[in-house]
């Protein structure tokens, strides 16, 4: 069961760091959202490998949104 | 802004992106121009958008408030190139104090004290070791390209210093797009205090005093008052003779400030000069009953000064507390939102400066500031406790703010007996 990777605040997605397929280790940066002139990434919880990226660059994510999958 | 405007029978336009569509700022103006979408280099970066709007309402100047394009020199010229009123200082002066190696050069040759470090961005990392043992560790390496805390890195000791250079480097690089450092040394706890000053055409240059602004996260202030609470007059003497000296020696004109460190010993180095109104001017404005806002645009009009040193009083205290859209209990995380209950504290002493209202949208795409809240009292304790009770009153609601964390600053006994200094928050003082 894949394990969802939620976004912790309101904010733009600025850049997709990880793609499918890509093994992770425990906080590293999946994507980086920008709220209010920060840059704040969103870490892995866990290691792992990225089952898919639900987000595009530029695209506004919501407090709580799914942002990625993790296997 | 609009109410200095009005004062002196000047006519406003606001301008918007459509994230602002509805922000009291568009209300308050007799005019307003959207500018663009949301973001904000298609809206409030946008020269060529703001001076359209410009030319379309049919204004005579521009004020560029303290956010966004206020320090961008290449606006300034081109709002003088399109005829129109900047109301600040020349493009010159901009560009100079924001090349942060040229700043520090200009300021050392004009007497003002300056960090011992290289003299501009060094060439390599073996450069900065070389001026890092020289000036003694711990070093701070910071971009020459830029300013506000970003691609800055504090280097305990040697070892530490080719990783940091690294990142520093990598950082700078991706903020300001010049990977160039430069290397000063680090001041342990140090306060930050700054001396607004202003300039007219006529070559005039006057300081209003200090403030102290040592209450910061991420290097960026939370409260700041004047006087600065226990700083010796002797201290406080030499700077203001410092930071006008500054001023003059780049012929500067309208407001300015020059921020420094101050260290324990009472010993000063120069920051950097932000050439604009500042967020925390409100507080000047309170314990010299000037109206800088008015001053800027009688300045920018071509009308001296008419100040003498001597009759710009420093009465009272006076402190602002900066209300940010912001979690202080998740070390300061954005939290955009929309404002569902508001209620502004009132009283003798108490003053709002407020960007928002019930129903305001708080977009991701700006700086999280909602509201100022300044107090004014005969002394420092006074307006601490002006301070903590509109604080109390004080309820947003629909966003988590920063309201929290000040209350617990104003009621703190390290910050109410005048011992600050800037790593006070990184410390965890204020997390009881």
């Amino acid at each position: 069961m894949a394990e969802e990777i939620k976004a912790h605040i309101t904010g733009v997605v600025f850049q997709v760091t990880a793609k499918a397929g890509d093994r992770v280790a425990a906080g590293d940066p999946i994507i980086v959202l920008e709220s209010m002139k920060m840059e704040i990434p969103v870490e892995a919880p866990r290691a792992g490998a990225v089952k898919e990226i639900k987000v595009a660059e530029g695209q506004t994510v919501q407090e709580g949104e799914t942002v990625a999958l993790l296997d | 802004m609009f109410r200095a405007c009005r004062q002196l029978g000047i006519r406003t336009v606001a301008v918007y992106s459509e994230a602002d569509a509805d922000a009291p700022h568009v209300k308050d103006a007799d005019h307003a121009v959207l500018l663009g979408p949301p973001p904000a280099r298609d809206s409030y970066l946008s020269i060529e958008r703001v001076l359209d709007a410009a030319r379309r309402a049919g204004a005579d100047a521009i004020h560029p408030g303290y956010g966004f394009l206020s320090e961008n020199w290449r606006f300034a010229q081109a709002c003088g190139d399109a005829g129109l009123v900047f109301v600040g200082p020349s493009p010159d002066a901009i560009r100079r104090m924001g090349e942060k190696t040229e700043a520090r050069r200009l300021m050392a040759a004009a007497g003002v004290p300056v960090l011992p470090g290289s003299t501009g961005a060094v060439q390599d990392l073996a450069e900065a070791a070389r001026v890092a043992a020289d000036v003694g560790f711990p070093v701070m390496l910071k971009a020459a390209g830029g300013g506000g805390g970003l691609g800055m890195a504090r280097v305990k000791a040697a070892a530490e210093l080719p990783a940091a250079f690294a990142m520093a480097a990598r950082r700078a690089q991706a903020a300001f797009g010049s990977d160039a450092l430069y290397v000063e040394r680090y001041v342990e706890r140090p306060r930050h205090v700054e001396v607004q000053v202003f300039g007219d055409d006529t070559g005039a240059v006057v300081h209003l005093h200090e403030r102290d602004c040592s209450i910061q996260r991420r290097h960026q202030k939370l409260v700041e008052e004047s006087p600065a609470p226990r700083l010796p007059a002797a201290t406080k003497a030499a700077l203001v003779d410092a930071a006008v000296r500054g001023a003059r020696a780049i012929g500067y004109v309208n407001a300015g400030t020059l921020e420094f460190l101050v260290d324990a010993r009472g010993d000063f180095f120069f920051l950097e000069m932000n050439t604009r109104l500042q967020v925390e001017h409100p507080v000047t404005e309170e314990v010299t009953g000037l109206d800088l806002v008015v001053a800027q645009l009688q300045v920018a009009a071509g009308t001296p000064l008419g100040w003498r040193q001597e009759s710009i009083e420093q009465r009272g205290a006076a402190l602002e507390c900066r209300v940010y859209a912001e979690d202080p209990a998740r070390n300061f995380l954005p939290s955009p939102g929309t404002i569902t209950r508001l209620a502004l504290p009132e009283g003798t002493g108490v003053r709002v400066e407020a960007g928002v209202g019930e129903g305001t949208v708080v977009p991701v795409h700006y700086d999280p500031l909602l509201l100022k809240l300044v107090t004014a009292g005969a002394t420092r304790a006074e307006a601490i406790d002006r301070m903590a009770g509109a604080l109390e009153a004080c309820v947003v609601e629909g966003v988590r703010t920063t309201i929290p964390f000040l209350r617990k600053v104003m009621a703190h006994a390290e910050f109410r007996s005048g011992a600050v200094h800037t790593e006070l928050v990184e410390q965890g003082a204020f997390n009881g």
